[in-house]
């Protein structure tokens, strides 16, 4: 299968609404980016802490168990039964030493490996699978997971991909490494489903100019503005990215003179209950907002105190899934969660400052069906060569998810930047 | 029936000033995990919810018809009753279509005083975890 696609320029500052509808693209990406050499996002370490816990996830369209061995290693396995395709864990989550697919009882281990079956040898002489069946040759097919700060991701192609740590990056791994500084507390999930292609939610991630005009809550009560000082950063590559705004770094004069339309509203509306908003600053680096997105299914988000990762969950070409996982710190007391679940208000399927993207992906789905020859465009911030910026009124890192996204689908244009 | 009319200002007026109303799903109250939805613990909470959606929010634009039952009384002390119903939500599409958006089940504690009842707690546990587009106008 191969994917013509002609890119109107070479910076991926025009997009062809093609990509979101085209069935085979998406077939091509399930099988090149999310079971390719990208590592992708799978849950946190802290939801299996115990030996035998697992829970189920999806890479892409491929259904996948993460579980903990007896040996505290961690292990992630395609759930399909090597006997005849069905789910082998059917269940969100759980604890067990081993895994029986339903149908005909076939048994595999913890980690993923095929260590028996009934009847094998036959009933009373008769029957039975042939002698020279090997059933170490048929296991599901396993990833490679590696963990960063608790954070675990796997790949399919480990042969092909980078080791994780170069793949996320300084940038990545430091990231990473300031959200989840010490254990965790899971506080609880929440599901999205949007109709509208995957990417379209990637770009949403990249794309920090819409922040503040596409969700008034934030300029409105001034959770985040563009005026406040705060930029985007990506990795060497340009795939990951981050959107970062600092808390109280500008005055309400800065944003009445940068959104005029709604510099009205800014004096005349208050919360009457304002603890939505409060904000205990508890990183060193002072941020309030940051939002590290990491090619091509995973991100950590902080708006405030509330704190989450979410996972893109493609299915179909016209639909993908937010699971988010919402989390503390296991040191938080019970004043400190409730906050934290208060701030949740902001986030989330139902949330003041991100309701709106479920419909913005929406419309633009619902739209762009029938502009099969046309393409967004993608040039606030600049075109040309891609490079991080220090305000906030850009869409460039969306540039960086599509050229990375070109190099593994194997589609860039002639002269690509990357 | 306030919500379904989109008189939202008048559902509020249906709560006591000290309320409680939280959406969650039954995937985490099965797994005891606290996450909300949506978490109001008082009712200017409710009113702020509602002027940001009349005035600062952008979300699907639709008609919510709530369908209620069975009810279930599960307790009465003094005025304080509380009881269980079930509901399904649909959504209709300013074009027609509808969907079902949502199902589960309601537990309300109403307080009932000089004949008027107000609502002290609402906590919707919503079996449709999978929020469809998004959750905008409260169930």
């Amino acid at each position: 299968m191969n994917a013509e696609i002609r890119w109107p320029r070479n910076d991926y500052s025009r997009v062809p609404f093609r990509l979101h509808h085209d069935e085979e693209i998406y077939a091509l990406e399930m099988e090149r980016i999310f079971r390719g050499p990208a590592w992708s996002y799978l849950c946190l370490e802290a939801e299996i802490p115990s030996p035998g816990d697992f829970r189920t996830t999806w890479v892409g369209d491929t259904p996948v168990v993460v579980s903990r061995a007896k040996d505290g290693t961690i292990h992630a396995f395609v759930n399909r039964c090597s006997h005849r395709g069905a789910m082998i864990v059917r269940e969100l989550r759980g604890n067990a030493e081993r895994h029986v697919c339903l149908y005909h009882r076939w048994c595999y281990s913890g980690s993923g490996e095929l260590t028996g079956l009934p009847f094998r040898k036959g009933l009373k002489g008769e029957g039975g699978m042939p002698e020279d069946f090997d059933m170490k040759t048929v296991s599901p097919r396993k990833m490679k997971v590696d963990n960063c700060a608790g954070m675990l991701f796997g790949t399919f192609q480990p042969d092909q991909a980078e080791p994780l740590e170069s793949y996320l990056g300084e940038f990545g791994t430091g990231i990473i490494r300031r959200f989840l500084n010490r254990p965790l507390r899971i506080l609880g999930y929440s599901r999205q489903l949007i109709a509208g292609n995957w990417k379209l939610y990637a770009e949403n991630l990249r794309d920090t100019y819409h922040a503040s005009l596409l969700h008034e809550f934030f300029v409105t009560y001034g959770v985040d503005r563009a005026t406040q000082k705060g930029g985007v950063k990506m990795d060497e590559r340009h795939r990951h990215n981050m959107n970062h705004a600092f808390a109280a770094t500008d005055t309400q004069e800065d944003a009445k003179a940068a959104y005029a339309d709604t510099a009205a509203r800014l004096d005349r509306m208050q919360l009457r209950d304002r603890k939505l908003l409060s904000f205990a600053n508890e990183f060193p680096d002072g941020m309030n907002l940051a939002a590290p997105t990491f090619f091509p299914n995973g991100l950590l988000i902080q708006i405030n105190n509330s704190l989450a990762t979410r996972q893109i969950r493609p299915k179909g070409v016209g639909a993908h899934e937010v699971f988010q996982t919402v989390f503390g710190y296991a040191d938080d007391d019970a004043a400190m969660t409730r906050h934290r679940l208060m701030s949740t208000n902001l986030v989330g399927p139902a949330g003041f400052v991100s309701m709106e993207d479920g419909e913005a992906i929406e419309v633009v789905q619902k739209a762009t069906r029938s502009a099969a020859g046309a393409a967004a465009i993608v040039e606030m911030g600049g075109r040309g060569p891609l490079r991080d910026l220090a305000h906030r009124v850009t869409e460039t890192p969306i540039r960086g998810f599509w050229s990375y996204w070109a190099e593994l689908m194997g589609v860039e244009p002639a002269g690509a930047i990357r | 029936m306030a919500i379904d009319d989109n008189r939202l200002e008048d559902w509020v007026e249906l709560f006591d000033e000290a309320c409680d109303y939280k959406v969650v799903t039954r995937e985490n109250v099965e797994q005891n995990l606290p996450n909300v939805l949506m978490w109001c613990d008082n009712k200017n909470m409710l009113r702020d919810r509602v002027e940001s959606y009349r005035q600062v929010n952008l979300y699907n634009l639709h008609y919510d018809r709530h369908v209620l039952g069975p009810l279930r009384f599960v307790k009465q002390e003094g005025s304080a009753w509380t009881f269980e119903v079930s509901y399904s939500l649909f959504q209709t599409e300013l074009e027609g279509a509808s969907r079902l958006f949502s199902v589960g089940r309601y537990r309300v504690e109403a307080r009932v005083e000089d004949g008027v009842g107000r609502l002290k707690s609402v906590s919707v546990v919503a079996d449709t975890g999978l929020v469809p587009s998004l959750l905008a106008t409260p169930i």
